[in-house]
């Protein structure tokens, strides 16, 4: 049994993490922009780091089947259940708001080629009355996506600072391939 | 001086006359009218090589095709700008104002055929003036012919320069292609 998290493990969950924070902020003032080519510039890139979160997170459910992660530290009980049971619906989250999005971009007539380079197939065809459903679900999505991430810094801090058990150093430690 | 009875009779036929007069002009002009509920009329511009598609809800035209004399071929089409939908409510909304489609001062686009050629068979490539927001340019298509039950269906597609028609400031250029394309299905009555 190991302690550590394989480097491949980190590097997925630090791309990640920096993707996903980037795409929720660029989702929360986006929407307010007003109509320019800026906002059409940010409204891609959002699209475009949603689709590798999306992709990175394929990879990083396979690698985690097939490399077990290291045990939790020793922690009470009530909080082992909430480091399961976050973690399992910010994995969920991780899969399902980019596809939301990608559903939502295609029923409003958008489209995703990514990078501008490579055409993506459309989830659902353009569609006036599914559109605005699938953006309400992205939105809420996004409020509980960021909840979500919040409250696994804010555990993470704790972990650190409070507890100054090894949770959050053995995420940092580069090394054991 | 008349009275008002005589005026009442008088008016009574003049709504038929008139529609009379209407029909006639109408066949003189010699084409079958577009069937607006079959036909579509699509402009697919390119957002950072994303093909967006709006659909021109509202246009009318006809179009007088005698299949042993394609190159007799007369296709008038006009579009109501307004009628534009891009997909949602914000940027029907951003189309329409001054910078883009200024569809206020120019509601209508259209097409006027002014020369046709015959192609192979089922086809044909017609020549003819484009208008849209106060400009024009010749353009030229390749337009085939589809007989359906009772009626006829023309397709066909070209790419034009939305620059050319003063379409879109310079700053939109990096997220905008220039080339946009229109797409179109008419369907028109006849055998």
């Amino acid at each position: 049994m190991t302690d550590s998290y394989t480097r491949t493990a980190i590097a997925l969950h630090w791309t990640v993490g920096a993707l996903v924070i980037t795409a929720l902020a660029m989702g929360w003032i986006m929407t307010d922009m007003a109509t320019s080519p800026l906002k059409l510039e940010v409204y891609s890139w959002h699209k475009w780091i949603g689709v590798t979160v999306l992709t990175l997170m394929l990879v990083r459910v396979l690698w985690r089947g097939t490399h077990p992660p290291p045990v939790l530290l020793p922690m009470p009980v009530w909080q082992r259940r909430a480091a399961v049971g976050l973690h399992a619906f910010l994995y969920a989250m991780l899969l399902l708001q980019p596809l939301s999005g990608w559903a939502y971009s295609n029923a409003a007539g958008r489209p995703i080629v990514y990078l501008g380079l490579i055409p993506l197939p459309n989830l659902v065809e353009k569609n006036r009355e599914l559109a605005p459903l699938l953006k309400e679900i992205h939105e809420t999505g996004g409020l509980l996506l960021a909840i979500a991430v919040g409250l696994h810094l804010l555990a993470a801090l704790k972990h650190h600072l409070i507890d100054r058990d090894d949770t959050l150093r053995r995420m940092l430690r580069w090394r054991a391939g | 001086m008349a009275s008002p009875a005589i005026c009442i009779r008088a008016r009574s036929w003049i709504g038929p006359a008139l529609l009379g007069l209407w029909v006639a002009v109408a066949l003189a002009a010699d084409g079958a009218a577009v069937n607006l509920r079959q036909s579509t009329l699509v402009a697919v511009f390119k957002q950072q090589n994303a093909p967006v598609e709006a659909n021109f809800k509202n246009f009318s035209g006809s179009i007088a095709y005698d299949e042993a004399k394609p190159a007799a071929t007369v296709a008038t089409l006009n579009v109501d700008m307004t009628s534009l939908d891009v997909g949602d409510d914000d940027t029907n909304a951003e189309v329409r104002k001054a910078a883009w489609f200024d569809s206020a001062h120019y509601p209508q686009a259209s097409f006027h055929s002014s020369a046709v050629k015959a192609g192979a068979p089922g086809h044909f490539e017609v020549t003819g003036t484009l208008a849209i927001k106060g400009h024009t340019q010749n353009v030229t298509v390749t337009v085939s012919v589809q007989p359906l039950a009772g009626a006829k269906a023309f397709d066909g597609s070209f790419t034009l320069s939305r620059k050319a028609f003063g379409i879109g400031e310079a700053s939109w250029d990096g997220v905008l292609d220039d080339a946009v394309q229109l797409r179109f299905h008419l369907v028109v009555a006849g055998s």
